[in-house]
């Protein structure tokens, strides 16, 4: 039994005349121990099938799911006394904008302490003590003085750092990274992201790896999820995908990676945008934007077929070789 | 925190001082001869004219005057009242205990109802809780205070018969002056009847000075915990599994309380101004109806002294709150 299981996840925005469904009909598992990559450009609805997800996706915004199970409990629907006792504990979020992510108003000791009072027995000196040792355990130097630090004293790189022990202090089941290194230095980046992996494997999280840097993917992850205009259009083992990519969207992904490894904010390989609220296209959601093209893909929408080793939303799918399979 | 605060009382001089100017200035902007107007229409022969210049200090070159009055407000001489031949400071720190024990009540009754108010809002953003919440705090930011308090006291004190008239306390208790404060003398004397008394007497008044604050914390409240439920740090606190109660009060209030304890602030200055009108609705013995009596009197020394004491107020009140400001906020008191 998967970790975490979803089935048919959508979330709208919008008035119920004129509802905008961000996120549509995602299916996604994660095993415990597995990492899975999520990536797409912005826009895709990443980070809002996640928020979804930790229940943090409030009024007028509606969620709706056929399954999100984790750990064998169906989270939709549970009461929310309930929920906030898996959520922050079992299932916890670092964002990308660690600075503005920790409140101002309270130090470092407070904040981490804070989640281990919520989710623990400790108590007493007990709490300082495992706090200092999450603190050591996110190799941030001088770890007993930073307890007492503000968040405006932190560098962005030590206040990741600070997030991600806040977010592993109580043993999370699965860890969800939503770009936790996009919003730092280029040189601090990669130090985030090693820490990261190391916990991963040391704690034996499950982790949902959200990210523009496909060469972290491909290195570390064992499945790969694409998503486009809130949905997913690819779900593959990382073992084929970055060979025999089988979503045109996916190819185009990959395709711009040599151009600028980092980032793929927009793609030069296909021309345009995500289409948003107003712009969303009949049929394929990619039909605009598709080099490949068919009539029947600018009125059917399609479904997510088998391909390979792989799943994609595709009428017709890319070979081997990368060509697509018109008939 | 050292720096901070003496960065701050640094700040706090030269506003004094521009006080004292303006002040000093009065006497000078009346249109006529001082001691005729203060005089009024009296006949006053020549020897009394020069004594009384001499007596003001008005037959000296102006910067000296200025000098000397600097140096006597210092001491905390502002001269006599024309009335009652009493020094200004010694009338004024007799009735002033009176004001602050309104206005103190008065802030008790706004900061909790407009905190609570302005929370209520915005937490049900849109509803009807907001905008009914919203409705009364507009009304009440708009209600002529003279009228408002009229109103309340037709109702409660002359219809329902619950709340006394007017004045501070029931004559027939002789509570004996330590603080002047009478809500702690009552209770230093041991006379439980007399502190009921005192607080029967101060509900209306506190209601009526309190509630143009209260209209602007709860506004100012609202908007400020609009504002902090959208950051990043809320969403953080929701991801830790933190209760609805600890993410609204420990979380958010603590960061929306930056500019509400601002406004708090300067409502202090509304506040005394509107203790002067409330004073006289309540016939309440402070410095509000003091102040209002002296100018129609027109007791100039008192009025001088007056404004200078309570502008003074509000600049020392102003700091507190600055100083609070960097106590709750962090960034502020490691600013360099
Ligand atoms: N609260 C909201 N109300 C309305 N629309 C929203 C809301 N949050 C997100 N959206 C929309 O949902 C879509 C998906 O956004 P999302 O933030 O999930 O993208 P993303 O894949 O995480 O992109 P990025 O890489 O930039 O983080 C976007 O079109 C966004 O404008
Ligand atoms: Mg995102």
């Amino acid at each position: 039994m998967a970790l975490l299981e979803i089935n048919k996840l959508s979330v709208e925005f919008g008035s119920a005349a004129h509802p905008f469904r961000a996120v549509s009909n995602v299916d996604l598992s994660v095993d415990a121990g597995d990492i899975v990559g999520v990536v797409g450009e912005s826009g895709s609805g990443k980070s809002v099938t996640m928020l979804a997800l930790m229940g943090l996706i409030d009024a007028p915004g509606r969620v709706t799911a056929d399954a999100l199970n984790f750990d064998g409990k169906p989270l939709l629907n549970m009461k929310p006394a309930q929920k906030r006792q898996i959520v922050g504990r079992d299932i916890s979020m670092i964002f990308q904008d660690a600075l503005t992510s920790l409140n101002p108003a309270y130090t470092v000791g407070f904040q981490l302490i804070e989640t281990l009072r919520q989710h623990t027995p400790l108590r007493g000196d007990a709490l300082k003590q495992r706090a200092l040792e999450l603190l050591e355990l996110v190799e941030i130097p001088d770890a007993k003085s930073r307890l007492n630090a503000y968040p405006h004293q932190l560098s962005g790189g030590m206040s990741q750092r600070v997030m991600i022990a806040i977010a592993i202090a109580c043993n999370p089941k699965l860890l969800i990274a939503d770009e936790p290194t996009t919003a730092l230095d280029v040189t601090v980046q990669q130090q985030i992201m090693e820490l990261l992996l190391n916990l991963q494997k040391s704690q034996g999280m499950g982790l949902i790896l959200i990210t523009h840097d496909l060469a972290v993917v491909a290195e570390v992850a064992q499945h790969v999820v694409v998503m486009y205009a809130g949905e997913v259009v690819e779900k593959s083992p990382v073992t084929e995908i970055f060979d025999r990519p089988r979503h045109p969207y996916t190819q185009a992904l990959l395709a711009s990676i040599p151009e600028h490894s980092k980032g793929a904010e927009r793609l030069h390989t296909l021309p345009g945008v995500v289409p948003g609220q107003y712009d969303r296209p009949s049929g394929c959601l990619l039909s605009p934007r598709c080099p490949y093209v068919q009539d029947r893909c600018r009125t059917e929408h399609p479904d997510l077929y088998p391909a390979g080793a792989a799943v994609a939303r595709c009428f017709y799918a890319l070979d081997d070789a990368g060509r697509p399979t018109h008939v | 925190m050292i720096r901070f605060l003496l960065r701050r009382i640094g700040v706090v001089i030269p506003t004094f001082l521009g006080i004292t100017l303006l002040s000093f200035s009065l006497i000078h902007m009346i249109p006529g001869d001082p001691i005729l107007v203060m005089m009024g229409e009296r006949h006053i022969d020549p020897e009394f004219y020069k004594l009384a210049m001499h007596n003001l200090g008005l037959d000296q070159p102006l910067y000296l005057q200025y000098w000397h009055y600097l140096v006597n407000a210092l001491h905390g001489n502002l001269g006599l009242s024309v009335r009652s031949q009493v020094p200004v400071m010694q009338e004024f720190l007799a009735l002033f205990p009176a004001t602050v024990e309104l206005s103190f009540c008065a802030m008790l009754f706004a900061v909790p109802v407009g905190l609570a108010a302005g929370m209520i809002a915005a937490m049900r953003r849109g509803k009807v809780a907001d905008h009914g919440v919203m409705g009364i705090a507009l009304t009440g930011y708009s209600m002529p205070i003279f009228w408002w308090g009229l109103m309340l006291i037709m109702l409660f004190s002359v219809k329902l018969g619950w709340t006394p008239v007017s004045g501070r306390i029931d004559l027939l208790y002789d509570i004996q002056p330590v603080t002047g404060l009478l809500l702690v003398d009552s209770l230093l004397a041991h006379d439980m009847d007399a502190f009921k008394s005192v607080v029967m007497h101060l509900i209306l008044p506190s209601i009526v000075l309190g509630t143009i604050p209260m209209a602007v914390i709860a506004r100012m409240t609202r908007s400020a915990m609009l504002e902090v439920l959208r950051e990043d740090y809320i969403r953080t606190a929701r991801a830790k599994g933190l209760s609805m109660a600890r993410i609204v009060l420990i979380h958010a209030l603590r960061n929306a309380l930056m500019p509400v304890v601002t406004v708090i602030g300067l409502q202090v200055g509304t506040l005394l101004a509107g203790a002067v009108l409330t004073e006289s609705i309540f016939s309440w013995p402070g410095v509000g109806s003091w102040l209002i009596n002296a100018i129609g009197a027109r007791d100039y020394p008192v009025v001088q002294g007056g404004i200078l004491l309570i502008a003074t107020l509000i600049i020392l009140v102003n700091l507190l709150v600055d100083i609070l400001y960097g106590v709750i906020n962090p960034r502020i008191r490691h600013a360099r």
